[in-house]
This record gives C-alpha cells, structure tokens and sequence, in this order.
C-alpha cells in the first residue's frame, strides 16, 4: 500500500502564495490522519521563521516540521500548482511541487524521506509527476 | 573527519544530506563521521567541515570551517562536486 492516499493529492490548485500552499499541503495531512492541525501551524511558522529552505530542489517544497509538534502517523502529502509560486527562494523558485512530509519519531521516517527524495530526484519520474492526469496515474509513478 | 550536516528543523533533510555525502565518500575511498543537525544547535559544533542548503548556509557566518552551500538537494551530482574536493583537501591535510 502506498503511503500517499488519495485524498491527500490535489493537482492543478490555484492558490496565491507559499503560505497557503503550506497551509493546504497540511489540511490534506490532516485530512488523511497524519496530523493534527497543530502540525500545519508549526510548519507555517518553521516556514516564516527559518525562511524558505524547504525548497529542497528546483520547484519542489517539502513542508515538514518536527515529530513532536502533530504528526501522528508517517505520510506526505502531495500538490500539484496550476501556477508556480515564489517562496523566496534565490535558486529553487518557483514551486510547481508542494509535498508535505510528516512523520513521527526521530529516524523512523529518514526511509520515507529518502524515497520520497529518490522519485522527486529522478527528473523523468519529477516530469511524470507533473504531467500525471489523475491520481491513479500518480500512484504508479510513485510507489512509496 | 567530521562533517557536520544543516538543515532547518533537525527533521530529516540533514540526516539525508549525511548520508548521501557518507556513500558518496565511501565511493571514493574514504570515512567520514558526522552529524546531522538543525541551524539552531549548529553553532558552536565542533567539526571539520559543515554542509547545509543554501539557504541556510547563508545564515552560517563566522564559522572557523569551510562552510558548503547545496543549491539542490536532491542533485547527488552537485553533493559531489562541491564536497568531495574539500574531503580529499582536508584528507591530505589532516
């Protein structure tokens, strides 16, 4: 089984801004019981306090925040912009990709992560992700 | 050597900054410890060579230990070639 579920993917969202983008990439943890709302808060103000290095690569943010601020279960979330969007970063802007990562306990989701950076990473599987019609498509391009 | 890995939570990307700098090393013959870490707990760490994102390396000023900035996370190529010269420099030196 995969561990991104269904609901927890939103393709072609029309939103405004970084905050926003976080903010849904955590209602959809939420929703999907990974997190609690608790969790999308702490990722907003690790976002506006530490800045925008959750742009890990070329158009692609991982919100997170830590273990203990929510996260009830290991997931990601994953969002697809209709229209990129600046979070301030110099090299990485702008964001077509927002995957929110929760996950609970200190090293137990470095697995997770690590695929999750294994597909984001692989630049035909990225363009695969970006072109995928629905979420089935998806969730055969993405097989964590 | 000790390498101190950067990142802005201490959730994860640090530790997955480390070990992909870890394998790259091994690759080419060499050992490397370290530890992953968040902005926060970084400063003062004592080390001999601290890597992070760009975005926070930017707010790594001061420190006495080359600091290597990664644009790209996700690129094991620009990991590479921004690390591994400065892992056989210190190597030689050390």
């Amino acid at each position: 089984m995969t561990l991104l579920k269904e609901k927890a993917v939103e393709l072609d969202v029309e939103l405004e801004n970084a905050v926003d983008a976080i903010r849904l990439s955590g209602e959809l943890l939420v929703e999907t019981g990974c997190a609690t709302q608790e969790y999308t808060e702490a990722m907003i103000e690790g976002y506006e306090r530490v800045g925008p290095y959750i742009v890990i690569a070329p158009g692609i943010a991982i919100p997170h925040s830590r273990p203990d601020n929510g996260a009830l279960q290991s997931g990601f979330s994953l969002i697809r912009l209709k229209q990129p969007i600046s979070f301030g970063h110099e090299k990485n802007d702008p964001v077509k990709l927002v995957c929110a990562i929760s996950g609970i306990g200190d090293n137990g989701h470095i697995e997770m992560l690590q695929k999750i950076a294994m597909v984001l990473g692989d630049k035909d599987k990225f363009n695969k992700i970006m072109h995928a019609k629905d979420y089935d498509e998806l969730s055969k391009i993405i097989t964590i | 050597m000790y390498i101190l890995s950067v990142c802005g939570m201490g959730f994860g990307t640090s530790l997955m900054l480390l070990m992909d700098i870890q394998s790259m090393a091994k690759d080419h013959g060499y050992t490397v410890e370290g530890e992953a870490t968040d902005l926060g707990s970084a400063k003062g760490k004592s080390c001999d060579l601290i890597v992070a994102s760009s975005e926070i390396a930017a707010s790594l000023t001061g420190e006495e230990v080359p600091v290597v900035a990664i644009d790209n996370l996700l690129d094991k190529d620009e990991i590479k070639e921004k690390v591994l010269p400065l892992i056989e420099r210190l190597s030689k030196e050390g």
